[in-house]
């Protein structure tokens, strides 16, 4: 079958399931699978661009999407002006003793010969941590102490939540620039390891750093850039369109929140992916291509790998932290303990590797088609376990326990998509256009 | 008056032997995937589950002797059934490769469509794990739980500070002084181990001299799963089994392999000990330490811990970037690259 008609297909299929489940479940749950299924194609499309278009393999997606979730905070919840009064000043005093120490630590370098600069910057360091120490402490525990059942934690400039979306992109691009500057122009595993490290240690800091993220205890309730369900329900125009629809005000109210949000995501959605088949098109595509295939030839025609690879790297970062922004925004509210790496990383590897990497239309439905069966595959391996198990006794132990472990049949059934996929058809399901 | 013999005792008590035990579990670990990348040449990503996969069938084997009433007196029972876990991971292992790997191996695939691979290997252990045991966490030492605790240990000295020595501690450290001294003999005496060694030092001399590759991979994953099953099972029997740990094990695992040099078998143990000690040196907090140094108007107010225990991955993870940085192939130089 031809690409264009094969594609067709396959978006068909995907739109087919999801009115199925409207039709079968209900249309609100359509819509929520819906808008996530928006968001993983947006992440598939950051991964894709690091993976599809340059060949590097990040394996810190958490990290990423949670500093996006990380901007949410920061940017749209009010400011806690009594934990600003407690502690903020010493907070600001001990980032910029930190700021120094770095500044001056990286001069040292420059200045002096590797021996004395070692044993220099080691007493800079030293001295830099136990002074920033010495304003942190006591302003975390001012800070944690104003109302902790409520706040406890700075809060944030109380801007809309929308511009997080481009700050959440703004953080994980830093944070993707140190570690590609750190980890890039080594062996390909390096950045794996690496990648696997900082999100690591992102998802530990904002578990723990209470006076920034409230940590376990969530910042709940973020502002919302649609109205509310219950808002809606009490104006008239509302009412009046429920009656005419002949559908409850409830449930209409829900479908048109989630419709609001389906629309938002999908402009992002449209924009990131025109942006990135534009860039894919464009003379710097072109140069990706050829330094993901052959690196020395690449090298040889004088461009730079390292730098571009560190360009593509920060690139898809933000593309995937800005995604985590989104994901926070629908949520409504920042659960720093809900990251775990099988969903946030690995997932999102398996749908570019299904969709085919090194296409945006083929990052785009498998983040789509992964999604949906990463949410049906609970009920179909349920419905599979009951049929399996019909013929033993009600209360038989081993049915019980096959009931009981059928959701992490969705585990087994990622696994076994991806190594099939990966064997049979290793280009995904729309292949990578021969340009 | 500083009190030496105390301060001694605090440490070896929270920084040393916890330290020891650690290191031992990492190196036992990282030893797993240094072979793996010495032989297949890519970064197994399902080390970590192939180490839980391991506890777990030594835990199921373990419940079905306690039922029959098989016990090692003072001894935790899961030792006697740790044939059957390696026996069931050597099995896991070979099919894995022979379905998933294989394939690769012989299309020459670049070493990332290998480590693509195993992370699915992942994803399939991991719900085959929690399929089959549950993600729960469950408690497996039984037997005698120390050897001498600390009021004990205080009744015997006089000392005011206790000391405990647990037996998972023992045990841990003794079995994998064993295990690498037995592996050790293996790499460098035995016909099959130099054979081992030659493929991963220059692959292409060692198919001209006869070398049988299959052979080669084979026997390198009956190892890594006997070391991985070992090792999955001690850090079970020190902390307790739960599945999801062992995914988090497997950053500072190939923290401590690729500080010793990936490919490296001393390297491994070496980066095993320096991660653990790292970790929990860095974590640890000095204040009643200083206290039995210091005389009492120095004593300090807060902890003296130099980074919260939530941050121990990352101890791992700056050791790491610190040897990325200055000595790209490991302390040990493992593969160049």
């Amino acid at each position: 079958m031809s690409g264009a008609g094969r594609k067709t297909l396959l978006f068909g299929i995907m739109a087919l399931l999801l009115v199925l489940v409207g039709v079968l479940q209900s249309w609100s749950l359509a819509l929520a699978i819906l808008n996530l299924c928006l968001i993983s194609a947006i992440m598939a499309l950051g991964v894709n661009i690091q993976w599809g278009y340059a060949g590097l393999f990040n394996v810190g997606v958490m990290g990423f999407a949670a500093l996006g979730g990380l901007a949410c905070v920061l940017l749209s919840t009010p400011p806690v002006a009594a934990a600003w009064a407690a502690g903020g000043g010493r907070i600001m005093i001990a980032a910029a003793i930190v700021l120094v120490t770095i500044v001056v630590t990286v001069m040292l370098f420059r200045r002096l010969p590797r021996g004395p600069a070692d044993a220099a910057a080691a007493l800079v360091i030293l001295a830099g941590y136990f002074a920033a120490r010495a304003f942190f402490d006591p302003a975390v525990d001012a800070i944690e102490s104003v109302n902790p059942a409520k706040t406890g934690y700075l809060g944030g400039l109380g801007l809309p939540i929308i511009l997080s979306w481009f700050v959440g992109g703004a953080l994980a691009a830093g944070a993707a620039w140190i570690v590609g500057k750190i980890s890039l122009g080594l062996r390909a595993d390096y950045l794996a390891i690496a990648t696997l490290g900082i999100s690591e240690i992102i998802v530990a800091i904002l578990k723990n750093e209470d006076w920034l993220t409230r940590g376990v205890k969530n910042v709940t309730g973020l502002p919302r850039p649609v109205p509310h369900e219950v808002d809606l329900q009490q104006t008239a125009w509302f009412q009046e369109l429920a009656q005419s629809l002949a559908i409850e005000t409830v449930d209409l109210s829900s479908i048109l929140v989630k419709l609001c949000y389906a629309g938002l995501f999908t402009a992002v959605l449209l924009a990131v992916w025109w942006l990135s088949e534009t860039a894919l098109r464009s003379p710097w595509g072109r140069m990706m291509r050829a330094v993901r295939d052959n690196e020395t030839a690449a090298e040889a025609m004088g461009k730079d790998v390292k730098s571009r690879h560190l360009q593509v790297f920060v690139l898809g970062s933000a593309v995937i932290g800005m995604a985590g922004a989104m994901l926070t925004t629908l949520d409504g509210q920042f659960t720093p303990a809900s990251y775990q790496p099988l969903r946030f990383t690995f997932l999102i590897w398996v749908m570019v590797i299904v969709g085919g990497s090194g296409n945006n239309a083929g990052a785009v439905l498998g983040g789509f088609l992964i999604w949906f069966f990463w949410i049906e595959a609970e009920p179909i391996g349920l419905w599979l376990m009951d049929a399996l198990t019909a013929g033993l006794a009600e209360d038989s132990a081993l049915r019980l326990h096959l009931l009981e472990s059928a959701a992490h049949m969705r585990l087994i059934t990622m696994g076994l998509i991806l190594l099939l996929v990966l064997r049979f058809s290793p280009r995904g399901l729309i292949p990578e256009e021969k340009r | 008056m500083p009190d030496f013999v105390n301060a001694g005792v605090l440490i070896a008590n929270f920084l040393v032997l916890p330290g020891l035990t650690y290191g031992c579990q990492l190196a036992l670990g990282a030893l797993g995937v240094t072979l793996v990348y010495g032989i297949l040449r890519y970064s197994n990503f399902a080390h970590g589950e192939t180490m839980s996969f391991g506890a777990m069938v030594s835990i199921l084997a373990m419940w079905l002797l306690q039922a029959w009433g098989v016990s090692l007196g003072p001894l935790p029972t899961v030792l006697l059934a740790l044939p059957f876990g390696m026996l069931a991971t050597i099995v896991f292992c070979l099919l894995t490769d022979r379905w998933v790997y294989r394939h690769y191996r012989r299309h020459k695939a670049p070493t990332v469509t290998l480590l693509i691979a195993s992370v699915g290997v992942m994803f399939l252990m991991n719900g085959i794990i929690r399929f089959i045991i549950g993600p729960g966490d469950r408690s497996i030492s039984d037997g005698a739980r120390f050897i001498f605790n600390a009021r004990e240990f205080r009744r015997a000295t006089g000392l005011a500070e206790g000391l405990a020595l647990k037996t998972s501690q023992v045990i841990t450290v003794l079995t994998a002084v064993a295990t690498v001294a037995a592996l050790f003999w293996f790499l460098n005496r035995t016909r099959t181990g130099k054979s081992m060694r030659a493929y991963s030092d220059n692959e292409d001399l060692a198919l001209l001299s006869g070398i049988n590759p299959e052979r080669v991979v084979m026997i390198t994953w009956i190892l890594t799963a006997v070391l991985a099953t070992i090792a999955g099972t001690l850090y079970g029997l020190d902390k307790s089994y739960k599945p999801f740990t062992y995914l988090q094990l497997l950053l500072p695992i190939f923290a401590a392999a690729i500080v010793g040099g990936l490919g490296n078998p001393l390297g491994a143990i070496a980066g095993g000990f320096v991660i653990a000690f790292s970790e929990i040196g860095i974590t640890f907090a000095y204040r009643k330490f200083l206290a039995y140094l210091l005389p009492e108007s120095w004593e300090p107010e807060g902890l003296v811990q130099l980074l919260s225990t939530d941050y121990k991955f990352a101890v791992s993870f700056v050791i790491l970037v610190l040897v990325l940085l200055t000595r790209p192939t490991g302390i040990f130089r493992g593969k160049t690259l």
